[in-house]
């Protein structure tokens, strides 16, 4: 299939709210209206969404979906503190530069032989000028990648907000023009823009300019409907009554007083240690044992341990 | 449809969610792209290209319910049952109307019954009125008035007139008290979209008001039921100053090479350095500890200095916080596990409100907590400074400088009452880096972002 075809169809994929919220959970993904919306808006315009929510609500998930949905090549970029332009955008290959002037600097002496003084050698030298800084030798980093794929492609930068700011001011060329210049070669313009998911857990407010740029998108704990039918994607085979039982005690938990609430990958996670028990009907000593799954601090196991009994009754009736 | 737009746009930025140029031609290109007849539909795309973060979300959901809450024109229905069945062409006006009223749009409209006109000439008008500039209260009456004026209700009125004078000879007088209903229901029609405005525009701006206001109000004379919304400010402002200041920062002392990264990294190069690596200094996240005085004397004050105090340890990692009255208690796990509604009462209720010894809580911070003050932390305290004649221990005091990056005293009373009565305000001040008044909560912040900007400075 040539690019147009890869292009049109895509386009289609993409046409409408609903054809978005189908496709997607075709793959294993429950989006919500505003998810699908989100993903409708971004491909309009051109822009990137900033997805944030609380750790586990699918953000991640979301880009890695989308891309298996469209068929599209999945670029991630995981950021760090301390991430820089060579690490994101492309890297010349030193190692492999000095090689090569080691191996040609025999040849070299050949292409000087028989010239009159410095100026002519430098003349004859400015033909090969440009050898060592071309595509060959170019190590394209995740965004030049994302841009250079004629078909389009599906960018994550992951935890953008554990970058430091230096980094985020400098994605905002790349994120708002689709391009990047690249001194020695020349600018590089993305021919299909890539479809871009910034994700966030809030370690720290992103800067004005760089929300400006993109869309938001918020993703909060599902309701109990929503979560049953994500459990029901992502979990095959689980009971009806077994998936009820155990959103509803997951969605009780929530609405505790804790460290660290569970989210939607714990209560998948569970699910799936509670199918791989056996068991088909949640009971107090099943759940104190499990219950280090969807829990992740001590103090919160604690808290919750003594009300289990109560807990699961309210959630089988 | 642009307009409603950019009226909604105002309404947002009323509700402090920002709205610049730029997205607000994203925004018009995203409706473009999606049309108007979905309502959700309209609402999530607004939402995903104009609402920056969770919090604004959800001020934006409200927003936009409330802006396109389109309440129809009530009016009764019994009046006029034909117009129901739609198009006839205009209905017949009431009989007796004089001949220069007979084009009137308002007159017609209310013949037709037709709510939806009424409701969009009304929007117009006020537009055309400038009733969504509407700031206060008190401007309702003024607008409504002009509002119905542009509507035409001098006609209307003309038209009861005239069909009153008339009432003696042909009996008009039910068609007047028909029309006299109609404008009884306009009038109330426009108040009610004056409420709505009113709510979208201008209450958030009189909230901005008021929050400015408690900023620069004395901590002792900031009454209880603003406790809440004082809450919501101090809040406010420790996020900035987090936004501003959480983060480790480095910085390049240029010009000086790492030799020694330098060569690590060239390893693969032969050596031969490509990759330069400069330099850096660590910039220390501040180390703060707060001493807080909540006793009898600064009792007003000491909710809020403890507010205060949570918020900041939002901001802050690794802070310290310690109140007394007459002895020393650390609080930093209460403030940093319990909720703030929780935490303060308790805090109050344990050390609180009793008399003041500030020499015996200092023996005690040096006995118990000495080893939390080193060389980097920067020392707070928050404080009147009257220790009810103790003795002072103004030798402590000299420890605390000695020891600390810095001191810093913050005190609740003006200059002049230092020194006075049992304030020991001067004893201490030579021992104090920096001390100065800080009545409201804007004192607060300044000088709460000058200590954290004197550790990147250093």
């Amino acid at each position: 299939m040539n690019d147009t075809a890869v292009l049109a169809e895509i386009g289609e994929k993409l046409s409408s709210v609903e054809a978005i919220t189908e496709g997607l959970s075709t793959v294993g993904y429950i989006a919500s209206r505003r998810i699908a919306t989100a993903i409708f808006v971004a491909q309009n315009l051109n822009k990137p969404i900033l997805v944030e929510g609380s750790a586990g609500v699918g953000k991640t998930e979301l880009a890695l979906s989308t891309a298996n949905w469209l068929g599209l090549p999945l670029i991630r970029m995981q950021c760090y503190e301390g991430l820089d332009e060579a690490k994101a955008l492309y890297e010349w290959k030193y190692g492999k530069q000095l090689l090569y002037t080691q191996i040609l600097k025999d040849k070299v002496g050949d292409v000087l032989e028989g010239t009159q003084g410095m100026d002519e050698a430098m003349e004859r030298l400015r033909g090969f000028g440009d050898l060592f800084f071309s595509e060959e030798f170019l190590e394209p980093r995740p965004l030049l990648k994302a841009l250079r794929e004629d078909a389009g492609a599906v960018l994550l930068i992951d935890e953008i907000d554990k970058s430091d700011e230096e980094f985020e001011a400098f994605l905002l060329e790349v994120l708002s023009a689709f391009q990047v210049s690249i001194p020695e070669i020349g600018t590089v313009v993305a021919k299909t823009p890539p479809l871009v998911f910034l994700t966030s857990n809030n370690m720290r407010e992103m800067g004005d300019a760089l929300k400006r740029r993109c869309l938001h998108l918020y993703i909060p704990l599902p309701d109990e409907k929503l979560e049953r039918r994500i459990v029901a994607s992502r979990v095959p085979g689980i009971e009806d009554s077994l998936n009820k039982q155990l959103v509803r005690f997951v969605q009780s938990l929530r609405d505790e007083d804790l460290k660290k609430l569970p989210s939607i990958s714990e209560t998948i996670d569970w699910a799936r240690v509670i199918m791989l028990m056996h068991a088909d009907s949640l009971d107090s000593e099943l759940v104190r044992d499990t219950l280090n799954v969807l829990l992740k601090f001590e103090q919160d196991i604690a808290s919750v341990e003594r009300r289990i009994p109560t807990m699961v009754r309210k959630a089988a009736e | 449809m642009q307009e409603t737009l950019e009226d909604f746009f105002r309404a947002l930025r009323a509700a402090d969610i920002p709205v610049s140029p730029a997205e607000a031609i994203d925004a018009h290109r995203a409706v473009d792209s999606v049309g108007y007849s979905d309502r959700i539909l309209l609402k999530d795309t607004l939402c995903v290209a104009l609402a920056k973060s969770a919090d604004e979300s959800r001020r934006f959901d409200d927003c936009f319910d409330l802006f396109f809450r389109r309440e129809e024109f009530r009016g009764e229905d019994s009046g006029n049952p034909e117009s129901d069945e739609g198009d006839q062409g205009p209905a017949p006006l009431p009989e007796g109307i004089p001949e220069e009223l007979q084009n009137s749009e308002l007159l017609q409209m209310l013949a037709d019954d037709n709510r939806e006109a009424l409701a969009q000439r009304m929007e117009q008008a006020a537009r055309e009125a400038g009733a969504m500039n509407i700031r206060y209260v008190t401007q309702r009456g003024l607008l409504v008035r002009r509002i119905l004026d542009r509507m035409g209700l001098r006609e209307l009125e003309a038209a009861i007139r005239a069909l009153n004078q008339n009432e003696e000879g042909s009996g008009g007088g039910e068609a007047a008290q028909e029309l006299a209903e109609m404008r009884q229901n306009l009038f109330e029609e426009a108040r009610q979209f004056l409420d709505r405005l009113y709510e979208l525009y201008a209450r958030p701006y009189g909230e901005q008001l008021r929050e400015e206001f408690l900023a620069e109000t004395a901590l002792s004379a900031v009454e209880q039921r603003d406790f809440e919304r004082m809450q919501k400010l101090v809040r406010k402002m420790a996020k900035k100053l987090a936004t501003r200041y959480n983060r480790r920062r480095k910085r390049t002392r240029r010009g000086v090479l790492d030799v020694r990264r330098t060569l690590r990294r060239n390893m693969a190069h032969d050596g031969i350095p490509f990759d330069t690596v400069w330099k850096q200094t660590k910039i220390e996240r501040p180390r703060i500890v707060v001493i807080c005085d909540v006793s009898r004397s600064v009792a007003a004050a000491a909710r809020f200095l403890l507010l205060f105090l949570y918020s900041l340890n939002e901001v802050i990692a690794t802070l310290r916080a310690f109140a007394f009255s007459d002895h020393m208690s650390e609080i930093s796990d209460i403030i940093e596990e319990k909720d703030v509604e929780v935490a303060i009462p308790e805090i109050l209720d344990k050390i609180g409100f009793r008399p003041t010894d500030y020499g015996q809580s200092f023996a005690d911070f040096e006995e118990e907590y000495g080893d939390a003050i080193d060389r980097k932390t920067t020392v707070i305290i928050l404080g009147d400074g009257r220790s009810n004649h103790n003795d002072p221990r103004v030798d402590l005091m000299r420890w605390m400088h000695d020891r600390a990056k810095s001191v810093i005293w913050l005190n609740p009373e003006p200059e002049t009452f230092w020194g006075t009565g049992d304030s020991e305000m001067l004893r201490y001040l030579p021992f104090c880096h920096v001390a100065k008044l800080c009545r409201t909560v804007q004192d607060l912040e300044r000088i709460i972002d000058d200590v954290l900007k004197s550790y990147i400075r250093a």
